[in-house]
């Protein structure tokens, strides 16, 4: 059979997203950020919502967000992306708003901004990427690092007499009256990425049924932060980071 | 409340009223003394149910900024009020609107400091509303009410020019003004925009992107530093533009006069009281007031300084507003400053006798 009899629709089983631009991706090879890019892309454009969404992108890794995701955009500071989504959907609610956020933006320099927006039941959906540090600036520890983790800020590892305690935000955010679904995905296997797709979806469909808050944390690997291989780094952070950070739903109104 | 009726109420609450009427579309606010009444009036009036118009308590001064930001960046006319430590907190947020270029309205209500200071009244925000406040090479475009029809009438000023210059404008008030109660005419209803008005007159807004254009991002970020000089070298040409068609200013008695009082807000309400009183003792002298402190009428000042053999620059704080007019008179005549701090509100006869020991 000649190739080109291969290359018909009937036989697509993959394609790149149509949200997904040629821009080509800053991330390190093997990091999270570029799938939870690509199942945002394809979830948004599944819904056929593109023309209706407004993403806030964080400071962080995935500042450059909205170079790779052709929807409307507002890049936020530091951590403020919920108060910057609390306004774009309360002024405009037939919008689909999300912001996406790391573990320092969201969990240390925003955490005021991020269990305000949650409590009050905003319709907007607050995607996570937890990999336990900085990684923009080069591997510092953040409030997720886990205990005895070493980071450029931590290099002895983390000390909770110095340091205090890695912090649950899932765990804090399904406690709050105004989120009507929580819960902690990976993006490390094939099977992780379609249950992490399907999270995705819920919480967006949530927002725009009216439901309230959602939080979606991608429990993510950081190679370069960690010193790891992309191989090794799914596995360590399966060994390590999933017995502390549990994968599945902490909290879902309609279950 | 019927149009062109005269009603009296304190300044916070010609704000809120002026807000609501000028179709603003959203506030976000967090309460501080002495301008929690802005917020108060507005959950009292519950515009949601009338004009649509949305009201949120944030969970702090750092929120309703960024919420400002979110709101002006998706198009929407959206606004916040604070005073002077919450307004401090909101320079992040107003550094990156500007960066932005994205339209907004902040209210400064402005007591004293530094630090926590007190809840009176004082200019002493001056620096921080006309230098920039935040970080990076920019400007608010500010305007400072002497009275409550004012600050009434500068809500939809501000909103106009913020847009047409796609810039942050802030309204700089204080616990005088926006505490004290007087007569004022609120201005007449307008209808918020329409979601294809917004569309139409904001084409760079994050609104959800249709097929036929590219998306609109929001960002003040650049890190190619040949780009982000443009983008620079761009806003400034704006200032300048601003600088050029949007100085105004009040003159008062000063066609005969030998001196002049240069002073805004209140201070400008107790100079004109002190200009009455010293032309009672035969001294011929009036008032320069600017209304808008940035920008700063430098030209008008510079050809005050012709006409006058020295100038006072009343401010309720150490001398911030001084430095502005020494430069435009750039040393030709002697410029003194008078001001009262902590709280404690310059007297006419304190400002006579001021007057008096500049004309030694």
């Amino acid at each position: 059979m000649d190739i080109k009899e291969i290359i018909q629709p009937e036989n697509l089983v993959y394609q790149k997203p149509e949200l997904l631009n040629d821009t080509p991706m800053h991330y390190c090879p093997g990091c999270s950020h570029g799938v939870v890019h690509k199942l945002i892309s394809e979830v948004i454009a599944d819904m056929g919502m593109a023309d209706k969404t407004v993403g806030v992108s964080p400071v962080g890794c995935a500042v450059f967000a909205y170079k790779y995701i052709d929807i409307d955009w507002e890049e936020a500071a530091h951590g403020r992306a919920p108060a910057l989504a609390t306004a774009i959907k309360r002024l405009w609610p037939d919008r689909m708003v999300f912001t996406y956020q790391g573990d320092g933006d969201l969990a240390c320099i925003g955490t005021a901004e991020t269990i305000h927006a949650l409590n009050r039941g905003e319709n907007i959906t607050i995607i996570f990427i937890n990999n336990a540090i900085y990684g923009m600036t080069g591997g510092q520890m953040a409030p997720t690092t886990l205990l005895g983790m070493k980071t450029a800020t931590c290099p002895y590892g983390r000390d909770p007499k110095l340091h205090g305690y890695p912090l649950k935000i899932a765990d804090i955010a399904a406690q709050l009256e105004g989120t009507c679904y929580v819960t902690r995905q990976s993006v490390h296997t094939v099977a992780a990425i379609n249950k992490a797709k399907k999270a995705i979806r819920k919480a967006f469909e949530y927002n725009m049924a009216g439901k309230g808050s959602c939080l979606v944390e991608m429990v993510s690997t950081c190679n370069s932060g960690w010193k790891l291989s992309p191989v090794k780094a799914n596995k360590w952070m399966e060994e390590n980071m999933f017995p502390f950070y549990h994968i599945g739903d902490l909290k879902d109104i309609n279950q | 409340m019927a149009d062109q009726e005269i009603t009296l109420m304190k300044g916070n609450e010609a704000i809120a009223h002026a807000a609501i009427r000028c179709g603003c579309d959203g506030y976000f606010g967090y309460p501080i003394t002495p301008q929690s009444e802005v917020l108060e009036t507005l959950a009292e009036q519950k515009p949601w149910e009338t004009t649509g118009m949305v009201v949120l308590q944030a969970e702090s001064e750092t929120s309703s900024i960024n919420m400002v930001y979110g709101g002006a960046g998706c198009g929407k006319k959206v606004m916040t009020s604070s005073s002077s430590p919450g307004i401090s907190l909101m320079q992040e947020g107003l550094s990156y609107m500007a960066g932005c270029e994205i339209p907004c309205l902040v209210v400064n209500v402005s007591r004293g400091g530094p630090g926590l200071g007190t809840i009176q009244p004082s200019q002493a925000d001056y620096f921080q509303s006309c230098k920039g406040g935040g970080h990076g090479d920019y400007h608010l475009i500010v305007l400072a009410p002497s009275s409550v029809q004012e600050t009434a009438d500068f809500v939809d000023l501000a909103f106009e020019l913020a847009f047409k210059y796609r810039n942050p404008a802030m309204i700089l008030s204080d616990g005088v003004i926006g505490q004290m109660m007087e007569k004022v005419v609120l201005p007449p209803f307008k209808p918020r925009r329409t979601e294809e008005q917004i569309l139409k007159e904001c084409p760079w807004a994050a609104t959800g992107r249709p097929k036929t254009r590219k998306p609109n991002v929001i960002t003040s970020l650049e890190l190619d530093p040949a780009k982000m000089e443009e983008i620079n070298i761009r806003i400034q040409k704006k200032y300048a533009e601003i600088q050029e068609k949007e100085v105004r200013f009040e003159e008062y008695m000063l066609e005969d006069a030998e001196y002049a009082i240069c002073a805004f807000g209140s201070a400008a309400r107790i100079a004109k009281k002190a200009i009455e009183d010293a032309r009672k003792e035969g001294i011929k002298v009036g008032l320069l007031r600017p209304i808008t402190l940035w920008p700063f009428p430098y030209k008008e000042i510079d050809k005050l300084s012709n006409k006058v053999k020295g100038i006072l620059s009343l401010e309720i704080n150490a001398g911030q507003m001084v430095e502005d007019i020494r430069l435009a008179v750039n040393g030709r005549i002697p410029v003194n400053h008078y001001g009262r701090l902590g709280g404690i509100i310059p007297a006419p006869d304190e400002v006579v006798a001021e007057l008096k020991k500049m004309m030694k």
